[in-house]
């Protein structure tokens, strides 16, 4: 792709962002530029406490930078009220969770719909669970579910509203090999048939390959980046 | 449905113990205000549909003899709408099998229609043929307490003259709702009856042929009733009228306007104090079960839900649960309700009941408890919504802890680790451990609030009974008679000690204010009655001016040594200025005792008396009564001991249901709260508690440190409970003060152990109900799930 002509989906200047925990602060990010494009599939990769998930955070509006700015289209979400990060939310973000964070008293397809009943132009739920595989599974429970399937429910529940880009944190790091291949497969086919831009945080360095683009994380920074000339499907990972 | 109200739905039913437990709190709080309501608007619609339906009359005026033509003069007054004259005495009855004094009051009916005022509900049997001069008609109390049916007979004693009737029905009259003999507390149906009879036969008995002794009166509508009154006095007083009076001082009217405000006292205060108390556990309830829901708030956030929303969706199960509360509470006190203005029917003679149940009071309880329960929501929502969602998803950043307080004062050795955490968790959030306090010792304190009644009214008793009352049998002459007559009484065989008596019937005024009650002329040196001081000493009567209780000074706004003017009601009608030479606490009536020489002195005429005060040996009573029934001029004898047992016996029936009530509300509420307490404690250290386990903890040692914590708060609540209910009591008692009564500020110590005991027996199930929930800690949970 020919970084010139590709639609800006995120723009970020300068993030830094300090957090007190007790008497202790912990400096999460330390100035992270970065530019992200529709439709591109970006792995986040970099060891604990590196600062992903805070970048992810910041980037999905549910953290405010310390310092810098974050534009998504054009907007600057550091300028936000709670208000508008939730409708930025509510619109045009998927967030995937390590640990699905589904909600237990729900069933698979209201876990989905939980989130299309307030999206303005979803799919219905049982779409979604459909791309992920899950059509067998509609009416169970996150109980009734094993982890890699209540990952993907987590990944449909992601995908309904229909979202601009997907943020996943760690998608696979609760998951045995092949579960998460499974889940892979999932993320790479929204991003594929749907164009939606694609975030994932890792720190398992064999989902590089299937990304366009990595970035590498430490100490609150992006080291370097790496664009892969030539990327593998998800169903060839192992690890 | 939509989803989020589906996991509302389902949440509620996962959490349906608490939900219970706190919807149980609600029921309790609204159950006690629906009852009170619901018992208080049935029994004044009743009472006022009753004075309406059965005409009940406006003034009374009571005279010694009048030519029945005056009838019509008293009609042209000013005001006057409706006059009726009748007959009105006082008897003795005698009933086959009861040996003991019975006291009645005889009234007349026209002889061949119904009276136009205050008609009598006929419970059973028929009303009297007419001109029949041996059919009397009973008071359904009475007959009831002596179970008597149409047919039976009885002997009764008018003016000297005996005679047996045949009883041909059971009535209720307006005028005698509460039937209650003058001066005394509480009714005693057994022994003191009301009876009508035919006036032909009543005149005859009185020697009253074509006059009348007593005369009633229904106003015109804006009828100025003092107006009246006074005119009224004006032309009866040649006739040795009393004084007429309106319903005010009408014996059944005053006692019921007197216990329906009392009951009015304790219909908005007891259900207050409940509701109050009870939204505050909503509140502060609501508050932490959100906040454990912290993380839950965030993740809906993070898919685009408004704190609005969430608010929204947390106020949606909180509603719910109040609802189902509401719904009970409104069921429960309605059935309580009508238990209550039952007991109330044997207490008030009601012919009938309307049940009434006021919409807007019940409302206002529901409306009370759901903003209180959602106020405590939406705060928890919106303290959880505040932070950014990316920091509520992460677990609370540790809390700084530092040594505690207790822990500089204890010896190391008795610190464990365990015993640490519990003071630490505790000094850290002292806020979040004030209000479990608080919401503990209020708890506490409505039981002790319901058991305060109970201890009070024995006090009363038992100071006015005896302390300041010692003998065993009272008797009243038919009129004041002359001293001397003492000495025949105290002659009779089994009789130890007498002591004469002048009871005076009077008006006091002082100023603006007046009020009508009696003086008692006690002998000097007497020993068998004697009025008490506040530090429950028999005081001796001054030899001159009147000693008035403390409610009745204050009534007239008048101390020692100031004088009050006094208007005798009998006799001769004297006027006189008397000085007020003591003060003495009372807790019953509005009684003003004088030196009975000093009494007489002050009268000036004669040395008299009207009754007395008699000691009497073990077993020989029923003798004595018997001789004094056979003494025309004794008009009454009451037995001490069956007035103590009569008032005993009310009092148990009157306090008892309400009291029972209100402990088992309180109860509920106490156990809500501290079950609650324990569980969101549980929610919210389960995981550090899990975590332990995992490090390998007994089941034991987690649970020392969850309900150690628990159990110290109970235990710092204990007293605070007392301070609280010691309070509460207070108000109670500041707000049942009436002529009638004054509940003395007397707390049972059996009542602070009775607070104390429902705590901790509260706290023991709690305690029962969590550890089983610790023995199910999820330890695999922990260390999978997120943190």
């Amino acid at each position: 792709m020919d970084a010139a002509t590709r639609e800006v989906i995120f723009r970020a200047e300068g993030l830094t962002k300090v957090y007190r925990m007790g008497e202790v602060e912990v400096h999460a990010l330390r100035g992270v530029d970065l530019v992200l494009y529709a439709g591109e599939f970006v792995v986040l990769l970099g060891p604990s406490g590196s600062g992903k998930s805070t970048l992810l955070n910041i980037l999905g509006g549910l953290d405010v930078p310390t310092a810098g700015h974050v534009w998504y289209h054009g907007e600057d979400l550091t300028r936000a009220n709670d208000a508008q990060l939730t409708a930025f939310r509510r619109e045009h973000v998927g967030f995937v969770f390590q640990f699905y964070n589904l909600i237990p008293s729900l069933t698979a397809r209201e876990n989905v719909a939980i989130v299309t009943e307030i999206a303005p132009s979803p799919m219905p739920p049982e779409d979604a669970l459909a791309m992920v595989g899950l059509t067998e599974r509609l009416d169970h429970f996150p109980a009734q579910l094993s982890g890699g399937e209540q990952q993907r429910v987590a990944i449909a529940r992601a995908i309904a509203k229909r979202p601009v880009v997907m943020l996943c944190d760690e998608p696979t790091g609760a998951l045995d090999s092949a579960t998460g291949v499974h889940v892979l497969e999932a993320l790479e086919r929204v991003n594929t048939e749907m164009g939606t831009t694609t975030v994932v945080i890792t720190h398992n360095v064999d989902i590089a390959r299937m990304a366009h683009r990595v970035l590498f994380m430490a100490d609150g920074r992006i080291g370097r980046e790496q664009v892969n000339a030539e990327r593998l499907p998800a169903r060839e990972l192992h690890w | 449905m939509k989803a989020l109200h589906r996991k509302a739905l389902r949440d509620l039913w996962h959490m349906r113990g608490q939900a219970l437990a706190i919807a149980m709190v609600i029921a309790s709080g609204i159950a006690m205000l629906v009852m009170s309501a619901a018992t208080l608007d049935s029994l004044q619609d009743t009472r006022d549909r009753l004075y309406r339906d059965y005409r009940f009359s406006d003034v009374w005026a009571q005279v010694k003899r009048a030519p029945e033509a005056l009838a019509q003069r008293v009609a042209e007054l000013p005001g006057v709408n409706e006059v009726e004259t009748r007959l009105i005495a006082g008897a003795k009855i005698e009933l086959p099998g009861f040996h003991e004094p019975i006291e009645a009051v005889v009234q007349s009916l026209p002889d061949q229609s119904e009276p136009a005022q205050n008609r009598l509900y006929l419970r059973s049997g028929r009303m009297l043929a007419p001109f029949a001069d041996d059919e009397v008609l009973v008071s359904e109390s009475f007959a009831q307490a002596q179970n008597l049916k149409p047919g039976d007979r009885l002997r009764a004693t008018v003016y000297g003259r005996t005679q047996w009737f045949t009883i041909v029905g059971m009535a209720l009259s307006p005028e005698y709702v509460y039937q209650i003999k003058p001066g005394a507390m509480f009714p005693d149906y057994q022994r003191y009856a009301i009876l009508w009879m035919n006036r032909r036969a009543l005149a005859a008995a009185l020697d009253m042929n074509g006059a009348f002794n007593q005369v009633v009166v229904r106003l015109s509508p804006g009828a100025n009733e003092r107006d009246t009154i006074a005119a009224m006095d004006l032309l009866l007083a040649r006739n040795g009228s009393l004084g007429a009076h309106g319903r005010m001082d009408q014996l059944s009217y005053r006692f019921l306007h007197e216990e329906f405000r009392q009951l009015a006292t304790m219909t908005r205060v007891f259900p207050t104090i409940f509701l109050g108390v009870a939204a505050f556990l909503l509140n502060v309830v609501f508050t932490r079960l959100v906040g454990t829901q912290r993380d839950q708030v965030a993740i809906l956030k993070a898919f685009g839900y408004s704190t609005l929303d969430v608010a929204l969706h947390y106020g949606l199960i909180v509603t719910l649960i109040c609802l189902l509360g509401s719904a009970l509470g409104v069921a429960g006190g309605a059935w309580l309700g009508t238990l209550m203005a039952a007991m109330y029917q044997t207490y008030f003679r009601f012919p009938f009941l309307d049940f009434n149940l006021s919409a807007p009071v019940v409302l206002a309880g529901i409306g009370v408890s759901l903003v209180a329960a959602l106020l405590g929501t939406g705060r928890a929502v919106y303290a959880a919504a505040d932070a950014p969602v990316a920091e509520a998803m992460r677990p609370p950043a540790p809390d700084r802890f530092r040594r505690s307080l207790a822990e500089a004062a204890l010896p190391g050795r008795w610190l464990s680790q365990p015993t640490r955490i519990i003071f630490r968790q505790i000094e850290r959030r002292p806020f979040k451990a004030l209000l479990t306090v608080l919401g503990l010792a209020c708890a506490g304190a409505i039981m002790m609030m319901a058991r305060f009644q109970d201890s009070a009214i024995n006090t009363m008793v038992e100071l006015q009974f005896r302390l300041s009352q010692q003998h065993d049998v009272s008797a009243s002459f038919i009129e004041p008679g002359p001293h001397r007559a003492v000495n025949e009484l105290r002659a009779l065989p089994g009789v130890r000690l007498a002591e004469g008596f002048r009871s005076v019937p009077v008006r006091f005024r002082s100023e603006n204010r007046s009020m009508t009650t009696s003086i008692e002329g006690l002998a000097p040196q007497g020993e068998l009655r004697r009025p008490i001081d506040a530090q429950l000493r028999r005081i001796v009567l001054p030899e001159d001016g009147l000693v008035l209780n403390d409610y009745l000074a204050a009534r007239l706004g008048v101390g020692v040594g100031d004088q009050v003017w006094v208007e005798v009601l009998e006799g001769r009608r004297q006027q006189l200025a008397l000085p007020v030479a003591r003060l003495v606490r009372e807790h019953v009536g509005l009684q003003a005792y004088m030196n009975l020489d000093a009494l007489n002195r002050a009268l000036g005429d004669g040395d008299l008396i009207s009754g007395a005060l008699l000691t009497v040996d073990d077993g020989l009573e029923p003798d004595v009564f018997r001789a004094l029934d056979r003494r025309p001029r004794v008009i009454g004898a009451g037995s001490r001991l069956a007035a103590v047992e009569a008032l005993y016996k009310s009092i148990a029936q009157m306090t008892g249901l309400f009291m029972w009530i209100s402990i088992l509300m309180g109860a509920i509420i106490n156990f809500g709260v501290v079950y609650n307490s324990a569980r969101i404690a549980l929610a919210e250290r389960g995981r550090e508690l899990a975590s332990l386990r995992v490090l390998g903890f007994t089941q034991g040692e987690v649970s020392y440190i969850l309900l150690g914590e628990l159990a110290l708060l109970v235990a710092v609540s204990i007293p605070l409970s007392f301070a609280v209910g010691y309070g509460l009591s207070w108000y109670l008692a500041h707000n049942l003060q009436s002529d009638l009564y004054r509940v003395p500020m007397h707390i049972a110590p059996s009542a602070y152990a009775f607070a104390a005991l429902t705590t901790v027996v509260s706290a023991v199930l709690s305690a029962l109900a969590v550890r089983e929930r610790i023995h199910r800690l999820d330890l695999i949970g922990v260390l999978k799930t997120r943190e």
